[in-house]
């Protein structure tokens, strides 16, 4: 602003109307305010009585009693492997509820339902399944053909069919984890349908592939 | 949503319903509205996790789902409810009220309901008697049929309304194979619903059951799980009730006006208010400007039997309300000894005057709220006038008009003389608005409660070890206790905490009491910024 000043500050406007002189310029900022500014004039005291010591502590129950209830979600923990002993009686102690929650659906969009994706999942793992039981089987057959001709191509085909078992355990676990409320059931689900599984192959693989005397 | 209110609302989730709930809460809220996969999307949370999460939300009011963008075949799109969030800072305040108006069980009732978001009938009943069986001492149990009444008269007075019903609540989700078309409805406003109070017959006999302590905990645990497969039985599936939050407003509002007319005038004074507006509690709509006209007869008439004043000192406290400069109480008419109403609006608006007046004059001094009601007296004023009608000498008015215009309590006004604004011949003029400022005022309030918040946390999270310590010593003294040792036991585990932490304990235990009651208090301030706020808005 090239002023009539010559470098002196002059102002556009009359100062006087504002009330200022040259002379008595308030200070200027250097820099941003304090976090925590002098303050001339203590607050007041709290309003202290019964009433408002009845609600602090109807405000800290509440607090305490929201963490136990099932809308407090939690991240996913790893579950522990056993259900550990203190527990039982914590959760009686603390009055925690069960994790297993259920809304009316009747008030909730259907999409926030979980039940219905994991009923067509489990039906296509167990297709999966027979489906890989079924190749094993027929890999098996070859394989005692093979046996005959070499190990070496016969290991590369077991290597191949337990890579597709592991692929499809795999999608099915994934397939539990995007799961519902009722985790413990599909965890139970899964197990056994892992067992089978292992116990066609295991079953087979050691009556057909071994040689060596059992100790 | 302003950032101060979103961080509360954060913070409050957070508190409430844990860090999952809140990342998914807050993300809405800045974006305002969200379909499911969007959310899961930009949260990256699984997607189960966010499922969850959105049930609470829905269960506890704070969410909305409506149809999409894309109109009813489009993916459900869903809504964070700010201002129910910013309700949960309130909560304790409505469970006093219901004690005090309905004595513990309305308060164990609306306790229940406030936690679980909505609840059936039946359930509350069943929850409220064993708590209050509980509390009693051994042989006594708290009968059902006393609960259902108090839950009847919390009913008819409006504190509880039913949850709006769905018409139906289809959605199509990716994949499902319908052959109808899927609509999806809003939930319609509570009052909508023609039954919205009516209460539901249910077949519920007997007594609270008393929680066994742990030896029995087998029975009780298939106690309770027989409880809850009776559900059924009840006869009211599907009908949830939750908390009238408005309804709790116009009581904490009249409560607000009725102790400050007590404050202004007198005991007596404020008993006429209470009984115009006892009287006019079910004809007034909730937005209404002023209550239905009373006649001086009728309060008269209604005047609580204690209160013996004859009929013309009535008529001269009806003048006195009138007269005051406070306009709580104006004359429509003559007619019955004359036709007074209370006027709801211009109350508000004068307590919200008087908070603001009472902020500047705390924080900033008697004389700069001295210039503070000048201006919002007189709305425009020069520098010059300030000065003299505020009796404040000039350089000392100046320094204290500066420091209000730099936290914009308030505002410079420019009038010019000549239309091009030259700074010479324009004139400046200070002027306070009262509505914006009562905004600017209501988000330093939800900053203040914010950093309260924090500073709990801060404070807990310092002493959590020496916390975690008591609380384990308390537990081992409790079981001792019960299994009945000796008095030299129990001193040794008390003396596992030393004296300087113990001192240290109490001085957290002060500090978070302290830090507590403020937030408390703080949301009273504001409580009566809303409504007026509110109140402005709805007028026009």
């Amino acid at each position: 602003m090239a002023g009539k000043g010559r470098g002196i500050a002059a102002f556009t406007f009359n100062i006087e109307a504002l009330g200022l002189s040259r002379g008595s310029m308030p200070e200027t900022q250097r820099g941003p305010t304090p976090l925590f500014p002098q303050i001339e004039y203590k607050p007041g005291p709290l309003k202290a009585g019964e009433d408002e010591d009845y609600m602090r502590a109807l405000k800290q129950e509440m607090r305490g009693r929201m963490k136990d209830l099932p809308f407090n979600i939690k991240p996913h923990a790893g579950k522990g492997d056993v259900e550990r002993y203190k527990e039982k009686y914590t959760r009686e102690i603390k009055r925690i509820e069960d994790d297993n929650w259920t809304p009316d659906w009747n008030y909730l969009p259907k999409e926030l339902k979980p039940q219905k994706k994991i009923i067509r999942k489990k039906r296509d793992t167990k297709t999966n399944a027979k489906v890989s039981s079924k190749d094993k089987e027929e890999l098996l057959n070859k394989l005692d053909a093979l046996e005959k001709k070499g190990d070496v191509k016969s290991d590369d085909e077991e290597d191949e069919a337990k890579g597709l078992k592991k692929e499809n355990d795999e999608e099915g676990e994934e397939e539990e984890i995007e799961g519902e409320f009722d985790e413990e059931l599909e965890e139970e689900n899964d197990y056994i349908a892992n067992y089978f599984e292992d116990g066609d192959d295991y079953g087979g693989g050691s009556d057909d592939n071994m040689d060596e005397a059992t100790y | 949503m302003t950032a101060q209110e979103v961080r509360l609302c954060g913070l409050l989730l957070q508190e409430h319903f844990g860090d999952v709930v809140e990342k998914v809460g807050t993300h809405l809220i800045r974006s305002g509205v969200l379909t499911l996969r969007a959310l899961a999307h930009e949260t990256k949370l699984a997607l189960d996790l966010v499922k969850k999460s959105l049930c609470v939300l829905v269960q506890h009011g704070m969410c909305t789902f409506g149809p999409g963008r894309r109109g009813p075949a489009g993916p459900v799109e869903y809504r964070i409810n700010c201002e129910r969030i910013l309700h949960m800072l309130r909560y304790p305040r409505y469970i006093y009220t219901a004690k005090s108006l309905y004595g513990d069980t309305g308060e164990l009732i609306i306790e229940e309901i406030l936690q679980r978001g909505q609840m059936t009938m039946s359930s509350t009943v069943k929850t409220v008697a064993d708590r209050l069986t509980h509390n009693m001492p051994e042989g006594q149990s708290m009968d059902y049929s006393e609960v259902v009444s108090a839950f009847s008269r919390l009913v008819e007075t409006h504190f509880l309304q039913r949850c709006p019903p769905m018409a139906s609540a289809g959605s199509s989700s990716s994949g499902a194979v319908d052959t109808s078309l899927p609509v999806v409805t809003q939930p319609a406003e509570p009052e909508s619903n023609p039954e919205c109070y009516k209460l539901p017959y249910i077949n519920l006999t007997g007594q609270g059951k008393r929680r066994r302590s742990s030896e029995d905990g087998e029975d009780d645990q298939r106690a309770a799980k027989k409880a809850k497969t009776d559900n059924s039985q009840c006869g009211d599936e599907g009908i949830y009730w939750q908390v009238n939050f408005l309804r709790f407003h116009l009581h904490f509002r009249d409560q607000a006006i009725i102790s400050a007319v007590s404050c202004k005038l007198d005991q007596t004074s404020s008993e006429i208010v209470r009984t115009m507006l006892r009287m006019s509690e079910v004809t007034t709509p909730a937005h209404a400007a002023f209550t239905q006209a009373l006649s001086a007869n009728e309060i008269f008439r209604s005047l609580p039997s204690n209160y013996n004043i004859a009929r013309p000192i009535l008529d001269q406290y009806l003048t006195l309300l009138v007269d005051d400069p406070m306009e709580f109480v104006g004359k429509t008419g003559d007619s019955g000894g004359g036709m007074y109403v209370v006027n709801l609006h211009r109350a508000l608006a004068n307590l919200a005057r008087a908070t603001l007046e009472s902020v500047v004059q705390e924080r900033f001094g008697s004389r700069s709220a001295r210039i503070f009601r000048l201006l919002l007296r007189k709305r425009h004023l020069e520098q010059k006038q300030v000065e003299d009608f505020a009796m404040v000498p000039a350089k000392e008015a100046k320094d204290m008009l500066y420091t209000l215009l730099s936290e914009n309590l308030v505002q410079l006004q420019e009038v010019p003389k000549t239309p091009d604004y030259a700074p010479s011949r324009t004139f400046y003029l200070y002027t306070v608005n009262q509505l914006p400022t009562a905004r600017l005022l209501l988000q330093h309030c939800y900053k203040t409660i914010g950093n309260l918040i924090e500073r709990r946390l801060y404070e807990t999270k310092e002493n959590k070890r020496l916390l975690e310590k008591s609380q384990r010593i308390e537990a081992i003294l409790a079981s001792l206790q019960a299994t009945g040792a000796e008095t030299a036991q129990l001193t040794e585990v008390e003396e596992m905490i030393t004296a300087p932490e113990r001192q240290q304990l109490e001085s957290l235990r002060h500090h978070i009491n302290k830090l507590d009651s403020s937030e408390n208090q703080v949301d009273e301030t504001i409580f009566l910024l809303e409504s007026y706020i509110n109140s402005t808005q709805a007028s026009r």
